[in-house]
């Protein structure tokens, strides 16, 4: 779990988080959504211990992150997976060598024990023949899949993505989002997606904090966000005329049971 | 940057591979157009010199101990040095300020990699294998020089061998390589500097490259300059 309490976060005199508190459960899809410019990107780069904050704490499982030693915090990176916008693939490496990356960076294992959980990892994310291409010979769906099997294969207890359906078709979108939804499941792991697509919102929010101007506005779930009536939520995520729609026929059905 | 490169070192196993790497990216791929320019830009000092010598008591000889002063002193460490900031810095600027766009390097930090030592120490320890590239150019630039002018009938074969062999300071060799160690710094560094710290899209690598090119080439002659002075006055 992650436990988030009056984070503060500035660049000079812009207060781009103000007080921001949550938590993020083990084994459930966390969503962060909200407008851009709303602090999101900032909130997950101070979750990564990217950018230090001014005030306020974040533990993992009860470790104040800001308080470890220097080699606590290192130890802690290495359970931590992350899933960048842009999948942030090594361009001079394989599929295969992206994906052994940080085995052969934090762990002893032989070659052949590495080598088999590339396998089985590139395996899970249904790329068992892509070991030897290079990123760019990929498409942006196998390029999220295979920065999902490198941001896993060292069985991190963290799963952090940042955008990870930016730029992708809406089935390959609903491939992605059903990955990290089953890996989060499987191996009982907290993971945090920031997002501003609605359809993850609705197919994994299993958790979802809204933030505004650099506050938390409104948390929930996907069952709850249909019945909000916070006006910023509903304005942000009922946006589109099919959303609007969707809700509409949800709450009938919510008000005929 | 200097300080950090060296906190939190990287695995050995990983950063052998990333040396060897280097060292092929930047020393052995450059060892083409270095001997290319050497040898023809060796030939070029020849000639002026011989075109500019039209006293008859001033010895034959003279062309080749002008080239080769030139080319130790001066050509080989520093110009081919100026020519390594576009090669070599352009290529360290782009490829690190890609990474930078690419989040590669969010990517390394958030794994807990000193991305730092990881991405700039194998290039500084690759260069130390410069100096190699400087003697092929001293080399090839006098070998330029007695082929220009035994094909342009400037002087014999004898004449220039006499002349490279001339008043031969064994300083000036000490001298030579010493830049050439603070020039393969210089070359290593600057540039990742520039591709490190940048921030921006693609348009910005391009711009990013050519500052670097531009800060890495004042850092040379400036050196150049206080070296000569510190070395040779």
């Amino acid at each position: 779990m992650i436990e988030v309490k009056d984070l503060h976060k500035s660049f000079g005199e812009n207060h781009i988080l103000k007080g921001l508190s949550t938590t993020f459960e083990t084994g459930k899809t966390n969503l962060i959504i909200g407008q851009s410019g709303s602090g999101k990107t900032v909130f997950l780069k101070c979750l990564l211990g990217l950018f230090n904050y001014e005030k306020g704490s974040i533990s993992y499982d009860g470790d104040v992150f800001a308080q470890l030693s220097e080699d606590q915090k290192r130890n802690m990176r290495a359970q931590i997976g992350m899933v960048f916008q842009g999948s942030a693939l090594f361009d001079s490496m394989t599929i295969a060598e992206n994906v052994m990356f940080p085995l052969r960076m934090f762990t002893k294992q032989s070659k052949s024990e590495m080598q088999d959980r590339v396998d089985f990892v590139l395996k899970r994310v249904n790329l068992d023949d892509a070991h030897n291409k290079m990123p760019s010979e990929a498409s942006g769906g196998m390029q999220k899949r295979v920065a999902i099997a490198r941001a896993i294969v060292n069985k991190p207890k963290y799963l952090f993505c940042d955008e990870p359906n930016s730029g992708l078709d809406p089935k390959t979108s609903m491939v992605i989002d059903n990955l990290i939804q089953e890996i989060t499941e499987e191996y009982n792991i907290t993971t945090v997606i920031n997002s501003h697509d609605m359809n993850s919102v609705m197919e994994i929010g299993q958790k979802i904090v809204f933030l505004k101007n650099g506050y938390k506005e409104w948390e929930g779930s996907k069952e709850t966000i249909f019945k909000t009536e916070n006006e910023a939520v509903t304005n942000f995520v009922y946006s589109s005329n099919l959303f609007k729609e969707v809700r509409r026929v949800y709450l009938l059905n919510e008000k005929l049971k | 940057m200097v300080k950090e490169m060296f906190l939190k070192p990287t695995k050995w196993s990983v950063m052998k591979r990333l040396i060897l790497k280097d060292i092929d990216d930047l020393v052995i791929g450059s060892i083409g157009i270095v001997s290319f320019i050497a040898f023809f830009v060796g030939g070029v000092i020849t000639i002026q010199t011989a075109l500019n010598i039209d006293n008859p008591l001033i010895p034959k000889s003279l062309v080749g101990f002008a080239t080769r002063q030139s080319i130790v002193l001066e050509f080989a460490p520093t110009f081919i040095s100026i020519i390594m900031a576009g090669k070599v810095g352009s290529f360290i600027t782009s490829s690190i300020g890609t990474m930078r766009v690419t989040e590669q390097i969010d990517a390394l930090e958030v794994m807990g990699i000193n991305s730092i030592n990881y991405l700039v120490f194998p290039k500084v320890v690759a260069m130390t294998l410069y100096p190699f590239i400087i003697s092929i150019a001293m080399f090839l630039g006098i070998m330029g020089g007695l082929a220009a002018c035994i094909f342009g009938g400037y002087s014999s074969y004898d004449d220039f061998i006499t002349g490279v062999q001339l008043d031969f300071i064994p300083f000036h060799i000490v001298y030579a390589f010493l830049k050439t160690f603070v020039f393969a710094f210089i070359l290593a560094t600057i540039p990742s500097y520039h591709g490190y710290y940048m921030k921006g899209g693609a348009l910005e690598v391009g711009k990013a490259s050519t500052t670097s090119f531009v800060w890495t080439s004042v850092a040379i002659i400036l050196l150049n300059y206080i070296l000569t002075q510190l070395l040779l006055s």
